[in-house]
Formats: structure tokens, C-alpha cells, sequence
């Protein structure tokens, strides 16, 4: 509460929440999903569900790239980092996620040389800088990151770098939302789209969810305002008994997408038949691979890949989290043996990831008594 | 990380790939522009959304000021900031 009357325009949050109460059922629940992990970062930080009626829970998606990669991944990919010519590079998200013999910051500790980067283009850098290494970098991200990594193997062959490859963890949202359908265990009411991911792919993929799934989706902004009016949007639809994709974000979405890096993105991926995702298991065309043309900079074929599967510990209930059956504070792990300081579970590692930002907000404000 | 940084391009460099020095949070550094559309492809003194070292859309001055201010009431900004160092350090 104290965040949203700090931020601006209150009287237009006022008319928002004004709006909701109008378009709402009293005698109904609402189970409305927000796909985005920044989204769910904002929903903790401004405070919003205490904003919102209480027949309406806001459940967690799976937009949080370094949440749903599965932990065999992260091994395969510090198995590549321990190859003496190797420079591993990650964005600084990916440093705590604990893989099964520790994150990569631990292996760093251990001596292996792994290195934060902010961009795929700063990896690049290194292996310019560095001929007699070979730089590997771990892309992780949907479709708002995945058209950097393109433009970066396409520079990489504009400039003819040999030394420089990409383990490739890319990730497609739309398959993602599929599956949540598709979960017997599941029941949602309508999305909450994300906005950044929509800025390439645009908003015409999701007309499927509205169209087949009879659900509607309103793409939303990230702030307080945005969020409230995306929830007017959907109570409006879901009165008017309609099903059908709105943009609340048009300042930055347009329905097109990004052409651009549409492009960029098929002239170096194509679809991989399938790929594992934490929680959700293996979901067929839901991940991107580097195509034939960039097989050199492809880091899975210029190294043996030991291909590890793991499951996640056992007391650990990320994948029901990441699938919203469960809080985060319904884990039985959550805030005892699982915390930001010492993460188990990597929903508890990147700030939009949902169990870090309930515990960050919710958890510690219970816990000093703050109202 | 998919919150994106607004920032203001401040240079073109040169060469034919579409590289820009760019004003983010304070902090000067090498974009690509190469992810924008062809038919609007950026100016010295146009506001873009960053995202991972990539300009990913143009967008106006105003709506440049409101993400930075999202971003500091989201307690980001402090932590782009020592990212986007991180990446100049790391080069």
C-alpha cells in the first residue's frame, strides 16, 4: 500500500479500483495468471493484492526464465564450464542458481573461470579479447532476450570469431501458456500478458488462447496503474461472457511485434521438437535451437554434452509454484530451509522469481509486523 | 532482467553494424541497434527501451522518464546500474 501511494497518479489508481468493484461478481472466485515474472515482481513490490477484492487471487506464471530451466541444464552447462580452454559467461541471474554440485558462482570459487556479463554482445567482447580461450555463453530468456543472442551469433559470423559458442536454453512463452491449459490440476480464468515478450512476438500468438481456450488475455504494463486497468480489462470481458486479446500496453506493444527481431530470431533458431521445463516437464516445440547455418558457434555440437537429468529435491515443491497450484508459502521448504541467502529452489534466486519476491515483501513484512 | 532500461543515444560509431554509444542511468556504453525496426532504425538523440545490451524499441521521451521511475520505485535501478558496469568491466 505504502509503495502505490508514493507512486503517482493516485486519483486514476482510485478510478481503477473504482472500475473493478463495478465489473466484479461478488458471489464469484477469479483466478487470473500473470505470465511475467516482471509482473509478479511488481504485484509483491507496489503491494497490489491488497488493492484488489479478495475474490480475486493473482496466480504466478512461469515467465521467469531462470525459474523454469531444469537443473540438469544448469549441470550440463558448468560440466562445459570445467573444460580447461573454457570462459563461461552468464548474466548475473543465472550466478546463484544451484545446480547439483553448486551454482556457478561456487564453481567460480572453485577456480573455474566463469564471468557476469550484462549482454551476449559483452561475451563476444571477451572472446575478441581472449583468442587462445574459448568463450561459451549460457543464454537463457524468452522471446525479449533470445533476438540479443541472434544478433550476436550473427555478429560472430559477421566477424568471423571461431572461439565464441552458445549453450542455448531458450524458451517460447506461448507453448509455456499451453501447457498450464492443459494441466488437469489447473484452472484459470484469464492472463495476464507479459509485456516485454510481446514488444518482439507482438499480440496477435495469443489470439489462439482466446479463440480455442475461451480465455481472455489483456497484455499489460508494469506499473501499479497498468496492472489495476489490465484487471478492469479482464473482469469486463470475462461479464460480457467474451474471450479475446486486449493491449493495455500499446505505448510499448505494438500488435506486430518487432520485425526486426522476428527476423533475427528465425534466421538463426529453429524450434527444438521438444525440451524439458522445471515443473512443467517436456513440452513439445517450446524451446529454440541454433540452426545448421551457426552449427560452429552452437556450443551443444562443438562439445560432448553429458545430457544430465535431474529431479529436483524431493521436499521442494517448485514445479506445483511454478505452475500455480501452490503460493510459495504453501512449500514446505519456503522460508526454512529455502530463503533468498540460501536458495534450493531457483524460484527463490532471481528477484521476478515468485517465491524471492513473496519472501522479500510479503514474508518479512509478516515477520517485523508491519502493516 | 525483463524489465528494460531506457536510454538516450548519445553517438553513432562508426562501421556498418548498427553500434551506438548510449546514455543509460549514467552510465555511457556500446549498443547494438540492430534489433530495431529497418524502417526506424535510431538517432543521436532518439530515447530507446535496453534490454541485455540490445536496443529492442524506440519509445518517447515521456514514456522514458515513467520506466525509470518504475524502475527506482521497483528497486532496480541501483542493481542495472552496477550490471551495466559489470559489463563494461568485464570487456
Amino acid at each position: 500500500m505504502k509503495y502505490v501511494d508514493e507512486f503517482r497518479r493516485p486519483e486514476l489508481i482510485g478510478k481503477a479500483r473504482e472500475e473493478i468493484r463495478r465489473l466484479i461478481d461478488p458471489s464469484r472466485h477469479y483466478r487470473f495468471m500473470e505470465v511475467c515474472g516482471g509482473h509478479t515482481h511488481a504485484i509483491y513490490r507496489f503491494g497490489l493484492k491488497d488493492l484488489l477484492p479478495r475474490n480475486i487471487e493473482l496466480v504466478h506464471g512461469p515467465g521467469c526464465p531462470v525459474c523454469v530451466l531444469p537443473m540438469g541444464r544448469i549441470d550440463d552447462g558448468l560440466a562445459l564450464a570445467r573444460q580447461p580452454e573454457v570462459i563461461f559467461t552468464a548474466f548475473g541471474d543465472m550466478m546463484r542458481v544451484p545446480g547439483t554440485h553448486g551454482s556457478p558462482l561456487e564453481q567460480k570459487a572453485r577456480g573455474v573461470d566463469v564471468r557476469i556479463v550484462y549482454s551476449p554482445a559483452d561475451a563476444l567482447k571477451i572472446a575478441e579479447a581472449n583468442p587462445d580461450r574459448h568463450v561459451l555463453f549460457f543464454a537463457i530468456g524468452f522471446e525479449t532476450t533470445a533476438p540479443s543472442t541472434a544478433l550476436t551469433l550473427k555478429r560472430a559470423r559477421e566477424r568471423g570469431i571461431g572461439n565464441f559458442s552458445v549453450f542455448c536454453n531458450h524458451v517460447t512463452i506461448i507453448p509455456a501458456i499451453r501447457a498450464i491449459l492443459d494441466s488437469p490440476d489447473m484452472r484459470i480464468d484469464a492472463f495476464i500478458g507479459p509485456g516485454h515478450v510481446s514488444t518482439v512476438i507482438g499480440c496477435r500468438p495469443y489470439e489462439w488462447i482466446a479463440r480455442n481456450e475461451k480465455k481472455p488475455i489483456v497484455v499489460s504494463g508494469f506499473e501499479p496503474l497498468d496492472i489495476l486497468q489490465a484487471v478492469a480489462m479482464l473482469l469486463r470481458q470475462l461479464r460480457n461472457g467474451e474471450a479475446k486479446v486486449e493491449n493495455q500496453y500499446g505505448r510499448v506493444v505494438p500488435w506486430e511485434g518487432n520485425r526486426s527481431a522476428l527476423k533475427a530470431l528465425a534466421e538463426v533458431f529453429e524450434l527444438r521438437p521438444y525440451f524439458e521445463w522445471r515443473g512443467l516437464g517436456f513440452i513439445s516445440q517450446s524451446a529454440l535451437r541454433i540452426r545448421d547455418e551457426y552449427a560452429e558457434w552452437d556450443a551443444e555440437r562443438r562439445f560432448t554434452v553429458p545430457g544430465v537429468r535431474v529431479t529436483d529435491p524431493k521436499a521442494a515443491q517448485c514445479g506445483e509454484v511454478l505452475k500455480g497450484v501452490l503460493q510459495p508459502a504453501q512449500c514446505k521448504l519456503f522460508g526454512k530451509e529455502c530463503t533468498p541467502e540460501h536458495p534450493i529452489g531457483a524460484l527463490m534466486v532471481s528477484s521476478e522469481g515468485s517465491c524471492a519476491a513473496y519472501y522479500t515483501f510479503e514474508h518479512r513484512k509478516a515477520a517485523v509486523g508491519a502493516p | 532482467m525483463c524489465l528494460a532500461i531506457p536510454g538516450k543515444i548519445v553517438e553513432m560509431l562508426p562501421g556498418d553494424s548498427a553500434q551506438a554509444l548510449v546514455e543509460v542511468l549514467g552510465v555511457r556504453r556500446k549498443v547494438d541497434l540492430g534489433l530495431l525496426e529497418e524502417a526506424d532504425p535510431g538517432r543521436v538523440g532518439d530515447w530507446v527501451l535496453i534490454h541485455v545490451g540490445f536496443a529492442m524499441s524506440k519509445v518517447s521521451e515521456r514514456h522514458a522518464m515513467e520506466q525509470i521511475r518504475l524502475l527506482e520505485a521497483l528497486g532496480e535501478t541501483e542493481a542495472a546500474a552496477i550490471e551495466l558496469r559489470q559489463g563494461l568491466e568485464a570487456t
